[in-house]
């Protein structure tokens, strides 16, 4: 096959953009089309739920909006051309072309990066102040009813629903958290750890009703109330709706590729059609480093995942695995939650620190006799020691040996002070 | 010779530049990013590149100096 002269990355977001520079990092010099659903320029999506959400600094200002590059950095540096504000509707493997509402762009290399969207709740559509948490605008809009100092009721006790609790309270205002399984977090974190963080929440004054779903959310014009289904009531003026994302695979509808929770793809984040790889949310796909298929939703992956797929779709006889040790991070209430590697163990041990009084613990994740995983609240400094033991595959046993090393050497640092 | 420095301002001590590369990084019990070594030879250039592209908030860049 010729040198690919035209690579297409549909979804402006970040693996999108690291597409893009990955391209020409590598020294593509053909054309990039761009292509984004949103108006918006590119911009970061982790403050959204964050620090972007804040009451307004000293100087009375509130935090800008994250972009990750100028317009004129995209179209000039980078020599993009950069389509915004109408999404893609269909691809033609065969003919390599996208469908972009009038337009078709025809395509060498393809990367899809459409990430995913929020789930929403059925029947509250109309209702002002009811709100998921994915976009630039949905995180505005819910800024806009924080400033005015809203009574917040946070649907689902996942991460970005526990982080807008955790800005609710932090601007002072009430905060309730309604979960429909028993323990938030479990498929993020396991059972244990899940118990262990949600309670933070109660610990910082939010509410959190766990294994109780929602039955209406009611008012008139704007929302008034939340009405669960064991007939609670509560009164509300902002309700986020934080149930979980669904890949954006709609309009792949008849493209031939296999779709199966996301695009499904190997090792090299290829689909198996020629020319189109994936990356990002949207990407489910093989990672060696764990042998597992999985589906990413966090920073690092869409990153990682968005170069590499570049530079695979540009040169796919020279394609290389992307593998890596999954990591995610969450802000509540000035504490920091980290995780590495998988939560699917065999057994999770708490190796320092004490969930029940402190606020800083380890906890390791052991399958067979290897180390899969790890969680830190407020440890920062020990982390990545474990995501990279993880990557070289290291063992249960070592892990655990470490774990007391760093143990003793906190506790005699701490004595020290 | 090739140096890779350090925003503080920008940085928050998630510390993935300490998975990728933890000859130059290493996050503190505070949380604060230490960098370990700043010259960066050949042989280390890509471990460091990716740290640089695997901070969520582009705190770390390499700069010739």
């Amino acid at each position: 096959m010729t040198d690919p002269r035209r690579l297409v990355v549909v979804g402006a977001s970040l693996a999108g953009l690291r597409a893009v520079e990955a391209a020409r990092k590598t020294g593509f010099d053909g054309e990039i089309v761009l292509i984004g659903a949103e108006e918006h320029l590119p911009y970061d999506r982790p403050p959204l739920s964050k620090a972007f959400l804040g009451a307004a600094d000293e100087s009375g200002e509130l935090a800008e909006v994250p972009f990750f590059r100028t317009e004129q950095t995209l179209r000039d540096e980078l020599d993009v051309d950069v389509r915004l504000g109408t999404p893609a509707t269909a691809l033609d493997t065969v003919a390599r072309r996208v469908t972009v509402g009038d337009d078709q762009i025809a395509y060498d290399a393809l990367v899809i990066a459409t990430g995913a969207h929020a789930r929403l709740i059925p029947g509250a559509e109309g209702l002002d102040g009811v709100h998921p948490l994915r976009t630039l605008d949905d995180s505005l809009a819910v800024r806009d009813k924080l400033e005015a100092g809203a009574r917040t009721v946070v649907i689902g006790a996942g991460f970005i629903g526990s982080e807008i609790a955790s800005t609710a309270r932090k601007r002072g205002l009430e905060a309730t958290i309604i979960e429909a399984l028993p323990t938030p977090l479990v498929r993020a974190t396991g059972h244990e750890m899940g118990a262990a963080i949600a309670a933070l929440h109660e610990l910082n004054g939010a509410t959190l009703r766990c294994g109780v779903g929602v039955s209406a959310i009611e008012g008139d014009g704007k929302v008034e109330r939340v009405v669960l289904a064991d007939g609670t009531t509560i009164e509300a003026d902002l309700v986020v709706v934080g149930i979980g994302v669904i890949p954006s695979v709609g309009w792949l509808e008849g493209s031939g590729l296999t779709i199966d929770n996301g695009i499904v793809c190997d090792e090299n984040l290829w689909t198996g059609v020629p020319g189109v790889y994936a990356a990002g949310d949207v990407a489910n796909w093989l990672n060696p480093t764990l042998g597992e298929r999985q589906r990413m939703e966090n920073w690092t992956a869409a990153a990682e995942q968005g170069a590499a797929a570049a530079r695979n779709a540009l040169d796919p006889e020279n394609a290389r695995p992307y593998g890596t040790v999954p990591y995610f991070w969450s802000d509540w209430y000035d504490v920091r939650i980290q995780f590495v590697g998988s939560p699917e163990a065999d057994e999770v041990r708490l190796v320092d620190g004490d969930p029940g009084g402190g606020d800083r613990w380890v906890a390791l994740y052991r399958r067979g006799d290897r180390l899969i995983g790890a969680l830190t609240v407020n440890g920062q400094a020990e982390i990545m020691k474990y995501r990279v033991q993880i990557m070289k595959g290291g063992s249960w046993d070592d892990a655990l040996a470490f774990a007391e090393k760093r143990r003793i050497a906190h506790e005699e640092k701490l004595a020290a002070v | 010779m090739k140096c890779v420095t350090v925003d503080f301002d920008k940085c928050t001590g998630l510390g993935i530049c300490e998975s990728l590369a933890p000859d130059f990084f290493e996050v503190n019990d505070d949380g604060e990013l230490i960098v370990l070594k700043e010259d960066i030879s050949d042989a280390d250039l890509q471990e460091v590149e990716e740290a640089v592209g695997g901070c969520p908030t582009e705190a770390l860049k390499i700069v010739e100096r």
